[in-house]
Order: structure tokens, then C-alpha cells, then sequence
């Protein structure tokens, strides 16, 4: 015993110990059994068989599930883009000297830190299709003369569920990329004025080669983020008007619990890994090639 | 090439005014080394002939042509920043011609003169490397390249050696020297360090407190400083200072002791003067002033003797080989003093 607590390597696993129990308990067991219940037909109050891939080849051929899975990749597709032009945008304003700089800098958090929950709860008002003020105040100003339908049509809620998606997930890249942007020596601006840059080149040949790390790594967790979304669909649309709005999430969650059905939810659930994995495999190779950062040469 | 010339320019941010008026005019081809302690407003000034910093009043021409609200790029200016500001995504050929690309040369007119450059500067097996993979020295040579690719009429240095080790300073300020003697380009450079202004320039302007104190060549400053700043700034170990009073032919220092006033010196007696002689003017010898040793340090070349002269601590730079251990009583004859008004501190003789 003594002689095992002298032993760096044996010392090193016992204190890594703690840390691995709650990683198995609280990542590995749950995802595992998310694994095997995608392969049983379990539904609630019956442990389910061992029934193969017939739960993956149902939902391939399930209509629901494929409108599920476009709506998730359009969700996640055109949030992420507004989400990286407006937060690049206004991670490069907050960068500026600006009067009230570091209230600007607190204030643009606001979003991202009021519960999902409760802004998802304002979202729907805002989107009511009787009291929505986004269609109060275009009628006063006389731009249109009917309230607008946000969420009982198909396409308008599924813009007004991104619309809510990037309010709140604006924050979070602007202030990383603001933190990014901090990094970057005022020096090689001035160098670049020098050399004859405009500012639009400045911007295109130093700023974004230089952020470009920071932009894959906070892009990934936005997408990610994005792709597996639950609350504000559940608390705005609940996945309708006809399916409009479910997203691969939301429709996991519907078929397992208010549906009972634990193996097919589960399915669902685990046929999201695949695009989350391709997305972190994405931003990992794209950081490889460029190999300037660690004193390489670009692969 | 061209000329360079400030008329009364001045920099306040806010309401402090760091650059007080400054009038500099560098020729043609000349090399002109701003020098003085941190703080001084040498660097601002650099930045305002770049044009990276505005002007509050006054007026800089380039070539003849007022460039004060003149955009960077506009000015044909070249600089070399203290920390190198190389691009760290661009290899070093595309750090060098980052500009002519800008300025939408041929590609191959771009190759053939960052080769030119390249080769100059003995970079020419780095050219597909990153700055990360380079050495401080190589890095610097690199940020020297960028500015002579573009044969700009000016060079702007910011104490582009402070970065580097002693010994790789010394190598860079001859081959910036050279490059300078080869390239005939007008060429401001700032740094802290006397030394290498003495070594570099054809014109020094030594500042203090955002004012030009002095400018001359670097010998001029070095035999003939305006006042005591510039005498205590120019020379290395610095000029020793002794308060003292004028009596009669000489000056009396305390305990006793007294120095001649030196020759052709008309300073009215019984006035207060700070005598100013330089540790290399100090001979030791068996007569002389009576001063206490405290410290030798034997540099191989010369020596130097710091110790006591009537409670002021001051230095000597002997060629001899002197073994004195500290507490030794020694005789200290100066070959050449100055005098300085203690107030003003304006040279007196």
C-alpha cells in the first residue's frame, strides 16, 4: 500500500479517480443507455428487447422524422450564419473606442444570461398572432393592414424560432470573438496602414486570418448548440404548426416521453451524433491546416 | 529619398501636451536618431511623421510636400516596429511584398524584388518560412526587408533593437548602418539608448520632456553639450556632477576641496555652478583631488573606479590596471570640465 502511494503513475490514476466516477455516472452511463435503448423497442413501464436496427429503419422511412431532421439542419444552418455575421459585426463595433465601452460590453450579454426559458416566454408573445408588437407597430406605421400569423403558418414560425435562436446566441459569439479580436496586436494594424492596407484589407489579411482559430472553435460550440436546441422550440411552437418547427430534439423528446416510446425517441436522439461529429471533425481539421500556429508549414 | 522637416509641432492628448514644439529638419540621405529617457515624446514624434498619430499643431513635410493630413500609406514611409509587428499567418516573402501586393504589382515584379531584398539581408533560405520559426535577429531583418522592398523616401525605425540581446544588437546596428551607407535612404530611427545613437547617427536630436534639448552630430554632442541633460544623456558611463561655488580662480566643492574654473570660463564669484567632468577625463595619478575608493570594476580594456569626492559619489575610466580595494585613498586630476547653472542647468564653460 505504502509502496503503491509512492508510485507517481499509481498516485496519478487514484486521483483521477473522483473525476472519472462522476464522468461515467453523469456522461457515460446515460449516453450508453440512450445507445441501448435505440436498440430495443422499450417503451415507458416496459424494459424493451433487443430488437436491432428496426427502430433506425422505421424512422428512415418515417415522414415526421425526415421533416424533422430538414427543419434542424435549416435551424441550425441559417442560425449559425446570422449568429457569425452579427456577432462578428459586433464583436468589430464593441472593439472600437467607444464611449461607454464596457457598459456596451456588459449590456450585449443580456440575452445570454436571462433563462432560456423566460425569453423564449417573450419570444412567443412578440410572435402572438393577437397581441404581437412587432405586428402592432407595422400597422401603426401603416406598412401592413393585417396582423401577421408568426407561428401558425409553417415558414413564418420556422423564421420566427431562428429569429429567437439568434437573439440569444448572438452574445456568446460576439463577445468570444470580441476576446479574439483583443488579442490582435494593434501594431500589425498600424504596419498594415503603413504597408497601404484600407481598412476593408486590413480587416480581410490580418483580422480574419488571426481570428479565423477563434472562429472555428466558437462556430462549432454555436452549432452545436444550435443543432441539439430544445427549450425555446418547446416553450414557443412545441414543433408545430404541422411539424414546422420540430427539430431532431424536440421530436426525440416527444416520441419518448408524452409518446412512451423510449427506444424509438432514443433512435432519434442517437441519429444526431453522427452530424454533431462531423461538425467537431470539421472545425479539428480545419485548425490542422493551419499550421503557422505551432511553427509548421500549412498541410 | 527626401527630406524630412517638423516646424513647431506639437501633441497634446487631452489636455496634456506631450510634444512641446518641436523643430527638426533632417536632410536628404541623412541618418537622424531620436534619443532620449522614456517618456520623452521620441516615439510620438516617430508616429506623427508616420502619420499614426495626428498632429495637434505645427507642420511635417516630406520631400516638400506638408503631410500632415496625409494618410499613412500616402506618405511613402517605411517602418520597423519595436516587437517586429510581422504578419504571423504570412510566410516571410509574403510578409516582405504584403505591400506591393496591395498595391497590385506584378506578381512577378513582387518575386524579383522581395529577392532583391532577400538577398541584402541574407534571408533568402527563410523565404517560405513563418515569423514563428524565425530568430529575434532573423525576425528583425525580416521587419527590414518589409520596409526596403517598397523603396519608400523615408525609413521610420522604433527602437527596433531593444527586443534583441547585447550581443545581437550590436551585430544588427552595424549591418542597419551599412544597410543605411548601401540604400542612401533618409532614415529616422528612436531609441533610448545613447549608445547606439552615438554609433548610427549622422545627426542626433536628444530630447527631454516632449522638448528638443540638443541636436548636432554625435561628436558635436558628446565635446559640446548645450546644457547639463544632454551632458549627462551623451557618454557612457555618464558625466559625473559635483555642486559647488565660484571662488576666486577656482571652486570650491566641499570639505575643502576645490577645482580649478576652467580656462577662458567668465562666471562671476561666489555664484553656484555644478561641475560637470566625465569619468574618461579622470586621471589618477599622486597628486590631485582627494577622493575614496569604493568599488573597481575591471572591464579587461579599461577600468572603472567609482568612488567618493567630497560626499559625491562619481566615476572614473582609467586605460591603466589599477588594484585598489575599497576604503583606498586616491588622487584624481581632471584633464577637461564644464560648468553648468545649477537652476537652469544651461551650459556656463
Amino acid at each position: 500500500m505504502h509502496r503503491l502511494l509512492n508510485n507517481r503513475n499509481a498516485l496519478g490514476m487514484l486521483f483521477m479517480l473522483p473525476a472519472a466516477a462522476l464522468l461515467v455516472v453523469f456522461l457515460t452511463y446515460p449516453l450508453g443507455l440512450g445507445v441501448w435503448l435505440g436498440f430495443t423497442d422499450a417503451k415507458i413501464g416496459r424494459t424493451g428487447e433487443w430488437v436491432g436496427l428496426e427502430n433506425y429503419e422505421f424512422l428512415w422511412g418515417d415522414s415526421v422524422t425526415r421533416l424533422a431532421l430538414f427543419n434542424t439542419l435549416l435551424y441550425t444552418v441559417a442560425a449559425s450564419v446570422l449568429k457569425f455575421f452579427l456577432g462578428l459585426w459586433l464583436a468589430i463595433i464593441l472593439n472600437q473606442n467607444l464611449p461607454f465601452k464596457s457598459f456596451f460590453r456588459a449590456a450585449i450579454l443580456l440575452p445570454y444570461i436571462v433563462p432560456t426559458a423566460l425569453s423564449a416566454i417573450a419570444f412567443w408573445w412578440i410572435f402572438d398572432a393577437q397581441f404581437s408588437i412587432i405586428s402592432w407597430v407595422l400597422t401603426r406605421l401603416g406598412l401592413i393592414d393585417r396582423y401577421i400569423d408568426f407561428l401558425g403558418d409553417p415558414w413564418n414560425a420556422r423564421w420566427s424560432v431562428i429569429a429567437a435562436n439568434v437573439w440569444r446566441g448572438v452574445p456568446f459569439v460576439a463577445i468570444t470573438l470580441l476576446a479574439g479580436l483583443q488579442t490582435i496586436s494593434p501594431t500589425l494594424y498600424e504596419a498594415a496602414a503603413i504597408d497601404g492596407a484600407s481598412p476593408w484589407q486590413r480587416f480581410w489579411h490580418v483580422t480574419l486570418p488571426l481570428l479565423t482559430p477563434i472562429i472555428a472553435v466558437v462556430m462549432t460550440f454555436s452549432v452545436l448548440f444550435t443543432f441539439t436546441d430544445f427549450q425555446l422550440i418547446y416553450v414557443i411552437t412545441r414543433g408545430g404548426p404541422l411539424n414546422a418547427t420540430h427539430l431532431m430534439a424536440t421530436l426525440s423528446f416527444q416520441r419518448a416521453i408524452p409518446g412512451g416510446a423510449l427506444g424509438e425517441g432514443a433512435a432519434i436522439a442517437i441519429a444526431m451524433v453522427p452530424f454533431l461529429l462531423a461538425a467537431i471533425l470539421f472545425s479539428y481539421f480545419g485548425l490542422q491546416r493551419r499550421a503557422w500556429q505551432q511553427g509548421g508549414t500549412d498541410r | 529619398m527626401a527630406a524630412v522637416t517638423l516646424s513647431q509641432v506639437r501633441k497634446a492628448f487631452g489636455s496634456t501636451e506631450v510634444v512641446h514644439g518641436v523643430d527638426i529638419s533632417i536632410d536628404d540621405s541623412e541618418f537622424c536618431v531620436l534619443v532620449g529617457p522614456s517618456g520623452c515624446g521620441k516615439s510620438t514624434l516617430l508616429r506623427m511623421i508616420a502619420g499614426l498619430e495626428e498632429i495637434s499643431s505645427g507642420r511635417i513635410e516630406i520631400g516638400g510636400r506638408v503631410v500632415n493630413d496625409v494618410a499613412p500609406k500616402e506618405r511613402d514611409i517605411a517602418m520597423v516596429f519595436q516587437n517586429y509587428a510581422l504578419y504571423p499567418h504570412m510566410t516571410v516573402s509574403d510578409n516582405m511584398g504584403f505591400s506591393l501586393k496591395l498595391a497590385g504589382r506584378p506578381l512577378q515584379e513582387i518575386r524579383s524584388r522581395v529577392d532583391e531584398a532577400a538577398q541584402i539581408l541574407g534571408l533568402r533560405e527563410y523565404l517560405e518560412r513563418y515569423p514563428r520559426q524565425l530568430s529575434g535577429g532573423q525576425r528583425q531583418r525580416v521587419a527590414m526587408g518589409r520596409a526596403i522592398v517598397r523603396k519608400p523616401q523615408v525609413f521610420l525605425f522604433d527602437e527596433p533593437l531593444s527586443n534583441l540581446d547585447a550581443k545581437l544588437r550590436v551585430q544588427m546596428r552595424t549591418e542597419i548602418k551599412e544597410l543605411h551607407q548601401r540604400l542612401r535612404t533618409t532614415s529616422v530611427y528612436v531609441t533610448h539608448d545613447q549608445i547606439e545613437a552615438m554609433t548610427m547617427a549622422d545627426k542626433i536630436v536628444v530630447m527631454n520632456m516632449g522638448k528638443v534639448e540638443q541636436i548636432g552630430s554625435p561628436l558635436e554632442l558628446y565635446d559640446n553639450p548645450a546644457n547639463q541633460f544632454v551632458a549627462g544623456f551623451i557618454g557612457s558611463p555618464a558625466m559625473n556632477f559635483l555642486p559647488g561655488r565660484i571662488n576666486g580662480a577656482g571652486i570650491d566643492i566641499g570639505e575643502g576641496i576645490r577645482v580649478p574654473v576652467p580656462a577662458g570660463a567668465t562666471v562671476a564669484a561666489g555664484r553656484e555652478v555644478v561641475v560637470g567632468v566625465r569619468p574618461e577625463h579622470l586621471a589618477v595619478g599622486a597628486d590631485g583631488l582627494p577622493a575614496t575608493v569604493v568599488v573597481v570594476e575591471p572591464t579587461g580594456a579599461d577600468t572603472q573606479i567609482f568612488c567618493k569626492l567630497a560626499g559625491t559619489d562619481i566615476t572614473a575610466v582609467v586605460r591603466e590596471r589599477h588594484e585598489f580595494h575599497p576604503g583606498v585613498p586616491i588622487r584624481l586630476t581632471a584633464q577637461l570640465t564644464y560648468l553648468f547653472d545649477p537652476a537652469s542647468g544651461a551650459r556656463l564653460a
